[in-house]
């Protein structure tokens, strides 16, 4: 789906090119405008809580990072990397056990060295979210790698 | 079984390293803990499965957040006696540097330990621990999520 005639960033593809992004399995879902939407896959190894088998926060994080970051490629439209500033997290409930997760990232404000993100984190009801997130990221002209 | 009961038996036998084969997220990451005094400190060698970035090469910083998040959650664990795993309210984070590929090491300090919440602060440095490579702040949650009484 690419509604706004925006091309979907050919890297946001590639997210599991990145060794960090390929442990946890994220997967690009959907990319249009200056959103992006990835899936963290329910596993074994991301479990925080062993005795609910709830994921750990830590995983949740990562995938906020991650597609905060990916919302930035979209909206650039281009490779230029990005460092996280700043994240914050805030965890409304845990998710089904067993359940994959789905966040959704919106780059609502680019500036030439700051861009600016929130995002969503669901199983299945956006509406429903089990976290929420804001980030700030500094903006570089150094290409990302690609392989 | 519950987390006091595990707890207890991880302290009787010593066994600081059993936190880790409770969380198999902090295996995933590669934590490794260590016991200085009555605490718990994690540390996280560096694997190439973390890797974020691998032009510098640098740590994900969901990784390190991660490592974060998870090294105060094991000190949680240990030291609050806890009857059941606490849970994160929220988790910010502030990214000084990039974290290399190295060893990170962190502190986390509880800046309040109430009956309900925990309010931890985060550092986390690799060969100087006054240059930390980020800071983060997390709430958790101690006790059940049940409706409130009133009083």
């Amino acid at each position: 789906m690419n509604d706004n005639h925006k091309p979907v960033n050919p890297l946001l593809c590639k997210v599991n090119q990145t060794p960090h992004a390929n442990v946890l399995k994220l997967e690009l879902v959907d990319a249009e405008h200056n959103k992006v939407t990835l899936k963290l896959p329910f596993s074994e190894k991301i479990i925080g809580d062993p005795f609910k088998r709830i994921i750990h926060g830590g995983a949740i994080t990562t995938l906020m990072d991650t597609v905060c970051g990916a919302a930035v490629f979209q909206a650039q439209g281009n490779f230029q990397s990005m460092a996280t500033l700043d994240l914050r997290v805030d965890h409304m409930q845990a998710a089904t056990s067993g359940a994959d997760v789905y966040a959704t990232a919106e780059c609502y404000r680019l500036t030439n060295t700051v861009a600016f993100i929130r995002g969503v984190a669901y199983t299945d009801n956006i509406d429903d979210p089990i976290a929420t997130a804001v980030a700030t990221f500094m903006r570089s002209n150094i290409e990302f790698p690609v392989r | 079984m519950d987390l006091f009961t595990k707890i207890t038996e991880l302290k009787a036998n010593n066994d600081y390293e059993g936190l880790i084969d409770l969380v198999p997220y902090a295996k995933t990451i590669g934590v490794e803990t260590s016991l200085v005094g009555d605490n718990i400190v994690s540390t996280l060698p560096y694997i190439d499965s973390n890797i974020g970035n691998y032009a510098i090469p640098a740590l994900h910083g969901g990784a390190v957040a991660g490592f974060m998040e998870n090294a105060a959650l094991f000190h949680l664990m240990w030291t609050a006696n806890l009857k059941k795993m606490p849970k994160v309210i929220d988790f910010s984070i502030d990214y000084l540097r990039s974290g290399l590929a190295s060893t990170s090491y962190s502190q986390c300090d509880i800046i309040r330990l109430g009956r309900r919440v925990a309010l931890c602060n985060i550092k986390v440095w690799q060969h100087d621990i006054d240059k930390p490579f980020a800071l983060a702040r997390a709430h958790f949650l101690l006790s059940s999520n049940e409706p409130l009484q009133k009083k």
